[in-house]
């Protein structure tokens, strides 16, 4: 395999740019899909909990009720949609999945508080997703507490003529990502993701479609080298994958509003890194299975689902089964998840992250060297 | 000093025996014409000589270099048109043969001059910034002719270069041939066409993988035995049938025309004249005539006959 001719190389380099270029389809995928997918996953996935539809069925009526049920209304994660009059309507509105929880306050829910005494207060939800409901239940939850502190609170005044100490205060502040918005971490990942899904799609049908066009007999037919081969096409489609993370970056930044800590130069040469392994697996696919079709069902499905399920973007890699968490060392999705996320909110750099920019290196090194090794030359 | 030479080359695919024991020579400068039907083994001999295609058993040379050993450096000396050339259709007619030039490494120097002689040679100059996806069938193999001769090969591999193409246009490209003949090029084609054969030097008759014949063209008409009557009469189909039946010979259509080998002159005409009075079948005359290829396939083997 000695002795590259950067002639050659070149040569295949230019032909392939000359395909992208005169190819408006493959041009489209290769800058306007991972845009779109970055959309559509960016604006999706949120996973904050905001303005939960509430009903609520005040069967009180008096000042205190009204308060209650004032402070659901001025949350921004309530949003009180419907106003029930009998447990039948409540159940109707949740039932249709109007409303997701429902707040029932008593009759006599005015006159014991006023009265200082112990009062209940029903909140129906549709537990149908355990997550949301789970999170919905904490808000209601801390805005009862709340409200009950208070009563508390002011009757040991009417009681000692000064509010009273309460003996623990809860101070938090988030670090990293201060408001606490799940688009700062979503986005770094979401790029890992659709950058490991494109750069594979692209070269996927690169060599597939010369096997299927015949073009392959002929180009074995001549002194060309499959390492020259390998290396001239996968150099057009560096330059996409590249200006496609140029584009991510700068979406994530002016679109989605997603700061960046770390340094710029560490992020697109780790990313020139991981872009490469990615490529050299579509190429590794696309020599291999010889059909277009295949090798872009192939590439989709062997890139894009580990990538998006085992990477840690969608799912905590800690909570999943052991077995599952040995697995995810494998998915290369995963060093480029846990490196942009470091870099993007924490600032980290090489310092820190050297284990996962290591691990890429040899994921590239490694997809490589195996697409070389794994043309060869031959029919049959 | 022979190009091309094959000692009992071999190979198979699973169960299937695509070429067997192919024994062969071909001479410097000479026109080959590998001729047989689809499925005789033309293109796997095709690939088994070009070194992209390993053999089961048996050894090739070409130029002197083995076909399995050499074979990345058989494929600097060689030109190589497959049967689906290898032309990108959305590149022009110059990028094609530019990208071919880069792959074989043609010197910078006396390149473009090279280009413009294959451009002006094959008629495709007022077509070089066309893409090569908008060209005709017949300038499409032209085109991919001339991105094989970019590096002044020495030994020329074409399959079936002029399948699907015009008249017209075939004679062109065989023009184009023999003057590379002339710069003692050496030409190893194949083709199922039979008047493309009889424009070859020597031909080898493929069939079912085997060399059935190898010879000059008249070498191997000569190897058909008998005499080659040419029947005119009325209804040809039914005669033929009937002729077929009476066992004067091997017998075949050719249009409205019957050919019957039979194995005296004399004797066969006696006896169609007389098959074809039995059954009330006017008969207008019958010749004896010089057996063409396709006689020759047709009697010589038994599942080509029409």
């Amino acid at each position: 395999m000695s002795g590259l001719n950067f002639r050659r190389l070149v040569a295949v380099a230019r032909k392939e740019f000359i395909h992208v270029l005169r190819d408006p389809r493959a041009l489209g995928i290769a800058i306007v899909l991972p845009m779109i997918m970055l959309m559509i996953f960016g604006y999706a996935l949120t996973m904050d909990l905001d303005r939960v539809p509430l009903a609520v069925w005040d069967q009180s009526r008096t000042p205190q009720s009204r308060e209650l049920v004032s402070r659901f209304e001025g949350s921004r994660y309530f949003s009180v949609v419907a106003r029930p009059g009998s447990y039948g309507e409540v159940e109707d509105t949740l039932a249709r999945g109007q409303t997701m929880m429902a707040l029932v306050l008593p009759v006599e829910f005015g006159r014991r508080v006023a009265s200082g005494r112990k009062v209940q207060v029903q909140v129906l939800t549709d537990g149908s997703d355990a997550n949301t409901t789970t999170l919905a239940i904490s808000y209601a939850d801390a805005i009862v507490r709340n409200y009950s502190q208070e009563i508390l609170v002011e009757k040991a005044r009417q009681l000692t003529g000064r509010p009273p100490a309460l003996p623990l205060d809860l101070r938090f502040r988030a670090w990293f990502n201060t408001d606490m918005e799940s688009r700062i971490f979503i986005v770094p990942g979401l790029i890992a993701v659709i950058m490991m899904l494109i750069a594979a799609l692209l070269t996927s049908l690169t060599v597939a479609r010369e096997w299927e066009t015949g073009t392959m007999e002929q180009l074995i037919s001549t002194p060309l080298r499959g390492s020259e081969l390998i290396l001239g096409k996968l150099a057009p489609y560096f330059a996409i994958g590249m200006v496609d993370m140029l584009l991510s970056v700068l979406a994530g930044r002016f679109l989605f509003d997603v700061p960046i800590r770390g340094s710029l130069l560490l992020l697109f040469g780790v990313s020139a890194v991981y872009l490469v392994g990615a490529l050299s697996l579509g190429i590794l696919i696309s020599a291999k299975a010889k059909t277009q079709l295949l090798a872009s069902q192939f590439a989709f499905v062997a890139t894009f689902l580990p990538a998006f399920l085992l990477s840690g973007f969608m799912f905590d890699i800690g909570n999943m089964p052991r077995a599952l968490q040995v697995v995810t060392y494998l998915i290369p999705a995963r060093y480029f998840v846990a490196f942009l996320r470091g870099l993007y909110l924490k600032g980290t750099g090489l310092a820190q992250l050297w284990p996962e920019c290591l691990l890429m290196v040899a994921f590239g090194a490694l997809m490589l060297l195996a697409a070389v090794r794994t043309f060869k030359k031959r029919l049959a | 000093m022979e190009t091309v030479r094959t000692q009992a080359l071999t190979r198979r695919f699973g169960e299937l025996v695509a070429l067997e024991q192919l024994t062969l020579a071909v001479e410097e400068g000479e026109i080959f014409g590998l001729v047989g039907p689809d499925g005789a083994g033309k293109t796997t001999t095709m690939r088994l000589l070009t070194g992209i295609l390993e053999p089961s058993s048996g050894e090739a040379w070409v130029d002197g270099l083995h076909a399995v050993r050499d074979a990345e450096a058989i494929k600097d000396r060689i030109g190589y048109m497959a049967q689906r050339f290898g032309l990108y259709p959305d590149l022009t007619v110059q990028e094609n043969i530019d990208f071919y030039a880069e792959l074989y490494d043609v010197p910078k120097a006396g390149r473009s001059e090279r280009l413009e002689r294959l451009l002006a040679f094959s008629n495709l100059t007022p077509f070089r910034r066309r893409l090569a996806g908008n060209l005709s069938g017949g300038m499409k193999q032209k085109l991919g002719l001339a991105c094989a001769l970019i590096h002044t090969p020495r030994v020329l591999f074409l399959d079936e270069p002029t399948n699907g193409v015009d008249p017209v246009s075939r004679r062109d490209f065989w023009r184009i041939l023999y003057q590379l003949q002339q710069e003692r090029v050496t030409i190893f084609v194949s083709t199922a066409y039979l008047d493309e054969a009889e424009r070859c030097n020597r031909i080898g008759l493929l069939h079912q993988g085997r060399l059935m014949a190898c010879d000059t063209v008249d070498g191997v008409k000569g190897l058909l035995k008998g005499a080659l009557l040419e029947v005119q009469c009325e209804s040809p189909r039914r005669a033929a049938v009937l002729l077929r039946a009476g066992k004067v010979g091997s017998v075949a259509l050719f249009g409205d025309r019957v050919h019957v080998l039979a194995d005296d002159a004399d004797r066969g005409r006696a006896a169609v004249e007389a098959i074809l009075r039995t059954e009330g079948l006017a008969c207008h005359a019958v010749d004896v005539i010089e057996p063409t290829l396709e006689d020759i396939f047709t009697s010589a083997l038994p599942s080509g006959a029409a």
